[in-house]
């Protein structure tokens, strides 16, 4: 990365060449733009109402009028698919970036300031890096209720430690450098050093792990609601889905189906696409799960 | 050396006084009345007065603490709100279920995930390399239930290969009928998470020069990647193992549910749906305990058997 570059264009040369590099990241992309697509234009997707309940259509496999059958209520599976995405991106996107930038914002404080504070912070990131994710994520959401904005708290909790992790190391490396100290002889604050000459630098990293923590929280908030802590019914979500499917599983398979495979795909396409991101970029990286 | 294990030994007294804090605080900022809600709304002012009692709930907050942290250490992790039986003899019922299912599971891990690994290493950006990180992505990718809802689909419900629920019996032929699919499902998620840490870990130690050195004075091939460096790359392996703990964890709590399998996963779901707080304490507890006894023993087997570790 060069530093001559504006913050923004280097950003954009980096993320395209990186894409280029490892041409699986490509396929990742795509898959999910696709889904994200879907979920904002679901009603035309869609036509079916996701809610509409229909006790003459109960149980139905796949037909001609519902392409992905019906539930226990009559509802069409195809329409509450293409809506549930909507939550799953939504409780994902929302999650990963506020784990996003508390996470990296610790971790560059504690990276900059050094000493007792840093160890101070990062033993604590230890110490929730510790637990069991989605147990901690359990508990939380099973004391404050199922509501989406304590599921969102909840898995953004989870995911503060690795991006402060990967925001502190090189935080301290670029410390040292001359432009910081650059900076530091122009007398600007440490507060803009931070923003606007460390963050661009490290941001592709921090993006980086943002779309593999992305997967990781679309599939905790798919767990959680199999668990029976989701958003509340009757809105569609997969893992809520699945879970009102599973007591039917033994003669309605299209029930588990269709939203396990949903989720499989676009949980293979962020990792696709994080992970061919990753090899490109940093190539040291790549050992950690 | 000395130094080393008291630092690590600290950091694990400290993590588990964290994490009783947080339990701690976590339980009382529930919105509502413990002993309101296990006697309900009808209940009478007195009796709701003499559970709290019997609870210990009308202490002083810092007393309770105190309580309950001293209670923690000691093993008293307190009774069951639901069954009023002690936490700790719950527990113990069910664990050996969790306790074979995920040893197997990371048995079965290490047998495919390393061999995987080292082989997609050795033989990196070809066929085997491409399938290798494929497959263990995918594998990555499975939210564990829906792998063992495919697993419970094909097997049980499609061949009739095993029951669908695993049922608690004495035999032989039952117990391996009921691990099986559960510990398959476990494995195969272990194992992609294995293979990738082997893959890479080889990749850097293969690059080392005392590889090219064995192979200069003309040791086999095979006896360089298997001996001199697998051993090399199995340090890192293991520490990501004790890492993976935490979600090996979460993922036999989903497949537990999913094969309606006795073990601290169903415990803890029963409690969540019976709002059994105490029952919820108790386990977050244990979980902290496990994980942080595996990652300490974890550490010291690390700087064991690299002596570099302790000079950090």
């Amino acid at each position: 990365m060069s530093e001559a570059l504006s913050p923004t264009r280097a950003i954009l040369k980096s993320t395209l060449r990186a894409f280029n590099t490892n041409k699986t990241s490509w396929v990742g992309l795509v898959i999910f733009v696709i889904v994200v697509l879907a979920a904002i234009f679901a009603p035309w997707i869609a036509p079916l109402d996701p809610l509409d309940q229909n006790v003459m259509l109960r149980l139905k496999p796949p037909s001609e009028d519902n392409w992905l059958g019906t539930d226990y209520y009559g509802r069409d599976i195809y329409a509450r698919l293409v809506y549930g995405a909507r939550i799953s991106l939504i409780i994902g996107l929302a999650s990963t970036a506020l784990s996003m930038v508390v996470g990296s914002a610790i971790g560059m404080i504690a990276g900059w300031r050094g000493g007792r504070l840093d160890t101070l912070i990062m033993q604590l990131m230890d110490i929730l890096l510790a637990f069991p994710s989605l147990i901690l994520g359990l508990i939380i959401v099973a004391m404050l209720g199922p509501s989406m904005t304590n599921i969102i708290v909840a898995i953004a909790l989870t995911s503060i430690p690795p991006f402060a992790r990967i925001a502190r190391a090189p935080t301290i490396a670029m410390k040292e450098r001359e432009f910081v100290d650059a900076c530091r002889a122009l007398g600007f604050s440490d507060t803009r050093i931070l923003l606007g000459h460390i963050l661009p630098n490290i941001l592709p990293e921090i993006l980086v792990m943002g779309s593999l923590w992305l997967a990781n929280a679309i599939r905790t908030e798919a767990s959680l609601a199999f668990i029976g802590l989701g958003v509340k019914p009757p809105i569609p979500t997969w893992g809520g889905m699945i879970r009102e499917g599973f007591e039917n599983i033994l003669d309605s398979y299209w029930l588990v189906l269709a939203p396990g495979t949903a989720i499989l795909i676009v949980v293979f396409a962020l990792n696709l696409l994080g992970d061919g991101l990753r090899d490109a970029i940093d190539p040291k990286l790549k050992g950690e799960a | 050396m000395t130094a080393f294990l008291i630092r690590r030994l600290g950091f694990a007294v400290i993590t588990l006084f964290a994490v009783l804090t947080l339990v701690f605080v976590l339980v009382r900022i529930v919105p509502g009345d413990p002993a309101q809600v296990i006697l309900g709304d009808q209940a009478s002012r007195e009796a709701i007065e003499a559970l709290r009692e019997r609870l210990g709930l009308n202490l002083p907050l810092y007393h309770q603490y105190v309580v309950f942290v001293w209670g923690a250490l000691g093993g008293d992790w307190g009774t069951s709100m639901m069954t009023g039986r002690p936490v700790i003899q719950e527990v113990l019922n069910v664990l050996p279920w969790t306790l074979e299912l995920t040893f197997l599971s990371l048995v079965i891990g290490v047998v495919i995930g390393v061999p995987l690994g080292v082989a997609a290493a050795v033989r990196r950006n070809r066929f085997t390399d491409y399938a290798a990180r494929i497959g263990s992505l995918l594998g990555l990718s499975f939210p564990p239930f829906v792998s063992a809802l495919l697993l419970l689909l094909a097997f049980s419900i499609g061949l009739h290969w095993f029951p669908v629920i695993s049922a608690k019996s004495g035999s032989l032929s039952a117990w391996v009928e009921s691990i099986t699919l559960p510990a398959i499902n476990l494995g195969l998620i272990t194992a992609a998470y294995i293979t990738r840490v082997t893959r890479s870990a080889m990749l850097e130690v293969l690059q080392e020069d005392y590889v090219r050195t064995a192979r200069a004075k003309g040791v086999p091939w095979s006896v360089v990647v298997w001996r001199h460096a697998l051993r090399n790359a199995l340090i890192p392996v293991i520490t990501i193992i004790g890492l993976y703990l935490g979600i090996l964890i979460g993922n036999s709590v989903l497949t537990e549910i999913v094969f309606s399998r006795p073990g601290l996963g169903k415990l803890i779901v029963g409690a969540l749906n019976q709002r059994d707080y105490t029952m919820l304490q108790g386990m977050m507890v244990i979980y902290t305990l496990v994980v942080v006894l595996v990652n300490l023993a974890t550490d010291i087997a690390y700087g064991i058997a690299d002596p570099r570790v302790k000079f950090k």
